[in-house]
């Protein structure tokens, strides 16, 4: 039986238009998903916590389909970047269960998707927010996609939750000029270049 | 368009339990918010007509993208609200041009009737900043259950020389209402009020 007690879903979509330069063809688009749930874990220390990634997976699936119908489909998503935020009767290794579900939850929807997902995680109070690191999907070292989404809401993570997140992103920072590896130059073997 | 938009985000919240019980259906609110160039950042300007216009693209255009985002029909929308934070080069009169002339007629019409006043806020700020969006019934007023709130930030919005406008829209009023008043149900939904 599952222990997945979801409280709430948040879903936000962000359309950068510019940031004071040209304003190009195309806008970026970067969406977010939180999932605020119940840790199974709170309040205790517990050494056998791996059977929860199980639960977490249908999550995961939720989240990362609703973020790929938000920017329009697979073929448009970029990047993609995950993190948890843990209410303060948890710990930081709680958070960590979502490495798994979350990231191959991504993976299984996007094509191409050999780099690693970045993350961060943290503990906090209620209200805590997380910049959400974001990098190209395919090749770790392209540097036009590292990028970042702040996501957070008024209220969440209580003490006995956690809130975990997915981001995907529909391309490169709006005004890219920052030189590296380029998404056209991808060799697409390693996850990495 | 008058409006000169930097960047449009649309936040969506569904509540699925609140303190154990479960909610069914997910009550569901949604934000979206426009960060656009303040026209009069910096000077001081008589006449606020261009932000009386931009008030009125972004009523249909963000009430829109809020309709859209909970996936509802017009009809389906049971409650509003809207809001404005300026930079801090521009001033409080400015977020009352944009929001009150004519904002409202446009995203009446987005959510279909909308016969009560469409609370709002306004404040100055900056990048980070929370702005709250206060909710009220679309077409009664007097309706508790749906007396309401969504916050809404931006990390990077607004700059000095921006305003960011904000409409909000529910399918839903608070997820276990139960203070009283008149109802969702029995709102007759024709003077604004009740």
């Amino acid at each position: 039986m599952s222990k997945l007690n979801l409280r709430k879903t948040a879903y936000s979509v962000e359309e950068i238009l510019h940031e004071g330069g040209p304003v190009p063809e195309r806008s970026l688009c970067r969406a977010a998903a939180i999932g605020v749930i119940e840790n199974p874990f709170a309040g205790r220390y517990e050494p056998d916590i791996q059977w929860f990634m199980e639960d977490l997976k249908p999550l995961g699936l939720q989240m990362a389909t609703r973020l790929v119908e938000m920017l329009g489909g697979a073929e448009r998503i970029e990047g993609y970047g995950k993190g948890a935020l843990i209410g303060e009767a948890g710990e930081v290794e709680h958070g960590a269960l979502w490495h798994a579900p979350g990231g191959y939850a991504m993976r299984a929807l996007l094509n191409e998707s050999r780099a690693i997902v970045p993350s961060t995680k943290k503990v906090t109070g209620v209200g805590g927010r997380l910049d959400v690191p974001i990098t190209h999907i395919n090749a770790s070292y392209v540097r036009s996609h590292f990028d970042a989404m702040e996501v957070g809401l008024n209220d969440a993570p209580k003490a006995g939750e956690m809130a975990v997140v997915l981001v995907m992103s529909t391309g490169a920072r709006i005004h890219d000029r920052a030189g590296g590896l380029a998404a056209k130059d991808i060799q697409g073997e390693d996850g990495l270049r | 368009m008058s409006a000169k938009i930097r960047k449009i985000a649309v936040n969506i919240e569904e509540t699925h339990q609140e303190i154990g019980r479960k909610i069914d259906p997910a009550t569901r609110k949604a934000v979206a918010v426009a960060v656009i160039e303040n026209p009069f950042a910096g000077t001081y300007q008589e006449d606020l007509s261009l932000l009386m216009e931009i008030g009125a693209e972004l009523g249909m255009l963000l009430g829109r993208k809020c309709v859209e985002a909970l996936g509802i029909t017009p009809a389906q929308a049971e409650s509003y609200g809207k809001s404005a934070m300026i930079g801090e080069n521009g001033e409080l009169e400015h977020a009352a041009a944009i929001l009150h002339p004519k904002l409202g007629a446009p995203l009446r019409k987005e959510v279909e009737k909308g016969a009560a006043l469409v609370p709002s806020s306004k404040k100055m700020g900056s990048p980070g900043q929370v702005l709250d969006v206060p909710l009220g019934h679309k077409d009664a007023a007097y309706v508790r259950s749906h007396f309401d709130g969504i916050e809404v930030r931006l990390n990077d919005a607004p700059r000095a020389d921006e305003i960011m406008v904000a409409v909000a829209v529910t399918d839903s009023g608070r997820p276990l209402p139960r203070v009283g008043g008149l109802t969702h149900g029995e709102a007759a939904g024709k003077d604004g009020l009740r």
